[in-house]
């Protein structure tokens, strides 16, 4: 900024950013592919001028000073371009001559990314500093002696779960013998990849879990399942036999139903299951969001909507107004589209009103089971004050529910899928099998997905997160072909079976010891405990010190 | 570990015979404690049958509030055994006033009710002496059933049996379980102690369950009278068995079933696939991760023995018509019963189940694999 340009009340220098450039001058070779794939614009060549002054030591010499001009990289200190920390420059620089560095104190950028009135909006998970309940969950109850432990890698597991409304078995022998209706159930893997629509994913992105999930079930047996999110389905994907790996979802904004529907008479298998949406642990009380810059032609047509205008699902889906509407109805009319052979059940944002949903959902003999999103999950879009402040956190709202059911009797007959924020640490499994053990059927995963399978960068702690924009500089959440280019399905194939087996191998390195191997230990509470008196108190499981 | 060893004989024999062959394998148990049921019972209680017998602990006190609360019932004394015990007992065993065996006429009032209504009212008068015991601490009761005598002590097995004078001519049965070393895990309490019992219905168990909390969970959901307690995680076992007769109204050849179902490869080529897939969902809660060695007595006196999917524990069937032994170890097989024919010895694998039937004439085997007869 000269000495003569106007301060604004915005006006910011790098040192009040989150992010600054650091820049080696002497190791620069101004090649400029820093410049060209900073997603935010937030570096630029530049040349500069500056003063020299000539200055001599004798007498009679006056001194005097001449211009020179040199070569520069600045950053951008403008809220829009600021630097995000994604490091791309960093990964492209063969000269390791840059790279973005964590400001050494608060940010400045936050009081003013409100730009025109516009409240901030982003991608990714809620900030957090501090790790989750599920990492500090230990496994205690060891195998040694009063009976052996197993043998993780020789013996044999069996880690299915079932979604489904599983009936008591007096019902279900009562109803074989009579030939009569039983809920469809499916036996699937536990780790599921949750809802992420094609369109807040790229084309390639989906591409590679679709296929790593093909994989995971044709060549290495494992039904693992996959939801696609409020985005519709792929046309060919709908008439294609790999359905049956796939979980449709149905959200309040419909998008993509129209054309699922009008293929219902050409599918050649039916999906695995149909989740209804309901609400979103990153977002509680918001709508699915994709924003206009990534409604390209493709995504307009998928979802049927014109191109290049925003897409905000409403919070709620609007024909109905009633919990015993929009579980029972819902649940109902879908379960009859596919002639009552699909399991179909709602996603909850975790909530303290979520034991009224189970509740209802327990007397609704159609409901397949309940999802449930903690405040930790991620999402493509929405706005920073829903993703900080809103939500539940997925630990006591999953341990609330399975004791809910189990007070009913019902904690066989209506699976609970956890999900948000689980691996947010890096611990999947040991997440995961924490919150099997507190009482969940399942998991649902999404944000590590992206992270494990694409190499997502962003974080917690204000780290890239521009999935909203349509930016991203990986390639995963763009709908730009410059940029989703970048991204190999194929490689994100291989990746997705990689976290997959490495998760299988893990899980059972927590179970074998335990001394379990015949069923997914659901509900094994006394296996758990925590060092923190009030969470142990909260959970209803040991506390240890 | 613990010790298990149980016979069905054509001629009633002493418990003392059991707890000798316990006492055989006592290399595989600490020696703290011992548990007896008796079955198809012989000696005084040959003519008795249908008479309720109570078997318990008791006080004095104890004693004379159970008196009060059977006579206000209605019942009348048939026949008692007292068991009288030297004032001191030996070291590790409790001072107890009584051992208490006594068989019941059942009240008048009773006489017309059909069978499953007395069943039911015998079960909630003993799950009512269990509490009031509970609130005083001097009533221990263990069945209240025609026909079952049980004895549980924390102790050595065999000093137990001295101490109780348990070989006396008078305290005979042709069924008889018993188990050497009682529940570690869990603090000692007899209500912990194998055998477990309810409405005829009687196991005993080797090895921890390790998926005991979910099961007792799911049990004591289920809102069934008497499925309650689990002191020990081995209880679970006998409420299972309860469970698939009583409630699903399968046979013994479903029971393995429940507690480890067959798996994907084996459930695919199974001729009652469907029914078999459905009843793995349905009772998925009760799927038992062992290691685990059942031992356990039905009603009509079948006596069977199945282990669990992993098939970490011993187990061994032998005999000869008319007297057959389950026994952890072979030892404990040979001493009692020595003169069989010893190739015909079974070891229940993961997928079997042995079966004595009530004739005493052969070990029959089921294997999950083979076709399940299944109620119409």
């Amino acid at each position: 900024m000269s000495s003569n340009t106007k301060i604004t009340p915005s006006s910011l220098s790098k040192k009040d950013l989150p992010w600054q450039i650091e820049w080696d001058n002497d190791k620069c070779s101004f090649c400029g592919q820093c410049t060209s794939v900073c997603p935010m614009k937030a570096i630029k060549m530049s040349v500069s001028r500056k003063r020299m002054m000539n200055l001599s030591l004798g007498s009679g010499v006056k001194p005097s000073n001449s211009y020179e001009t040199f070569q520069t990289i600045m950053q951008n200190t403008t809220s829009e371009n600021a630097c995000i920390g994604c490091a791309m420059c960093t990964q492209v620089c063969e000269n390791h001559a840059i790279m973005p560095v964590k400001s050494d104190e608060p940010s400045k950028l936050a009081y003013h990314v409100n730009q025109g009135g516009n409240a901030s909006t982003r991608g990714g998970r809620r900030k957090s500093n501090t790790p989750g309940v599920l990492d500090q969950i230990k496994f205690l109850r060891i195998s040694m002696l009063t009976d052996p432990a197993l043998d993780a890698g020789r013996h044999e597991f069996e880690m299915n779960t079932l979604l489904g409304r599983v009936l008591p078995p007096e019902e279900n022998i009562k109803l074989l013998k009579e030939n009569g209706w039983i809920p469809p159930v499916r036996e699937i893997y536990p780790l599921v990849i949750g809802g992420m629509s094609f369109g807040a994913l790229s084309p390639t992105m989906w591409e590679g879990l679709q296929m790593g999930v093909s994989y995971l079930n044709e060549e290495m047996g494992m039904p693992v399942r996959m939801c696609t999110g409020e985005g519709g389905c792929p046309p060919r994907l709908l008439r294609s036999k790999f359905l049956k790996y796939v979980i449709l979802q149905i959200a309040s904004g419909y998008f993509g139903w129209d054309e699922i529907i009008r293929s219902i008479p050409e599918m050649v298998v039916d999906p695995c299951a149909i989740e209804i949406k309901y609400g979103q642990g990153a977002k509680p009380g918001d709508g699915g969001l994709l924003m206009w810059h990534k409604v390209n032609k493709l995504i307009a047509a998928i979802r049927g909507v014109p191109e290049g205008i925003s897409l905000p699902s409403p919070p709620t889906h609007q024909t109905k107004y009633s919990i015993e509407e929009a579980v029972a109805k819902m649940i109902q009319s879908m379960s009859m589209a596919w002639g009552f052979r699909v399991p179909v059940y709602p996603k909850i944002s975790a909530s303290s009103t979520a034991l009224a949903v189970l509740n209802n959902i327990a007397r609704n003999p159609y409901a397949a089971g309940l999802a449930i999103d903690g405040e930790d999950g991620g999402t493509g879009a929405a706005y920073s004050v829903s993703m900080n402040h809103m939500g539940h956190p997925i630990a006591s709202s999953i341990r609330d529910s399975y004791l809910t059911l189990t007070k009913l009797g019902k904690q066989n007959e209506i699976p609970l899928f956890g999900g948000g924020g689980i691996g947010k640490n890096g611990n999947l499994a040991a997440n995961a099998a924490a919150l099997i053990m507190l009482g969940a059927s399942g998991i649902q995963i999404g944000k590590y997905v992206m992270q494990a399978a694409a190499g997502c960068i962003g974080s917690e702690k204000d780290r890239c997160n521009i999935c909203n924009v349509g930016k991203c500089p990986k390639g995963i959440t763009s709908q730009d072909p410059r940029l989703y280019r970048r991204l190999s399905p194929e490689k994100v194939a291989e990746r997705v079976v990689d976290f997959y087996l490495s998760f299988d191998m893990e899980i059972r390195k927590i179970i074998a010891p335990l001394g379990r191997s015949t069923s997914l230990p659901i509900g094994m509470s006394d296996a758990v405990g925590i060092n923190d008196y009030h969470a142990a108190k909260r959970l209803n499981i040991k506390y240890v010190v | 570990m613990c010790r298990l060893f149980a016979f069905t004989s054509e001629e009633p024999l002493s418990p003392i015979h059991a707890l000798e062959a316990l006492d055989v394998m006592r290399e595989g148990h600490d020696g703290s404690g011992v548990g007896l049921f008796m079955r198809d019972l012989g000696g005084p209680f040959e003519d008795l049958k249908d008479c309720p017998v109570l078997s318990g602990i008791f006080t004095e006190e104890g004693l004379r509030r159970l008196d009060l609360f059977l006579m206000d019932l209605g019942f009348m004394t048939k026949f008692k055994m007292s068991i009288r015990v030297p004032k001191t007992p030996p070291e590790g065993i409790p001072e107890r006033h009584i051992y208490l065996i006594r068989a019941y006429e059942c009240p008048r009032s009773w006489d017309d009710l059909p069978q499953e209504e007395k069943d039911r009212k015998l079960l909630e008068i003993r799950l009512q002496i269990r509490k009031m015991g509970e609130e005083k601490n001097d009533m221990i009761v263990f069945s209240f059933w025609p026909d079952v005598i049980m004895i549980k002590e924390i102790g050595d097995p065999m000093e137990v049996a001295n101490y109780l004078k348990l070989g006396r001519d008078d305290l005979k049965a042709r069924i008889i379980m018993a188990q050497g070393r009682q529940n570690t895990n869990y603090g000692i309490n007899l209500y912990a102690c194998h055998p477990f019992f309810l409405e005829g219905f009687a196991t005993m168990t080797n090895g921890e369950n390790t998926a005991f909390e979910p099961i007792k969970d799911y049990l004591l959901s289920r809102g069934i009278t008497g499925y309650q307690g689990y002191q020990s995680d081995s209880e679970v076992f006998a409420h299972i068995l309860h469970y698939t007769f009583n409630t699903l109204g399968l046979g013994l050849e479903a029971y393995k079933h429940i507690l480890t179902p067959l798996q994907e490869d084996k459930l695919g080529e199974h001729p009652n696939e469907d029914f078999l897939r459905q009843l793995k969902m349905t009772c998925r809660r009760l799927i038992i991760d062992g290691p685990n060695c059942v031992i356990g007595c039905l009603p009509d006196n079948r006596l069977f023995m199945v282990q669990d999917r992993k098939k970490l524990r011993p187990g061994i069937v032998g005999g000869k018509p008319g007297l057959y032994a389950f026994s952890s170890e072979l030892c404990g097989l040979d001493a009692f019963i020595p003169d069989r024919d010893k190739t015909k010895d079974f070891q229940p694998m993961h997928l079997d189940t042995a079966i004595v039937n009530p004739d005493r004439q052969e070990v029959i085997t089921c294997r999950q694999t083979q076709k399940l007869p299944l109620p119409h």
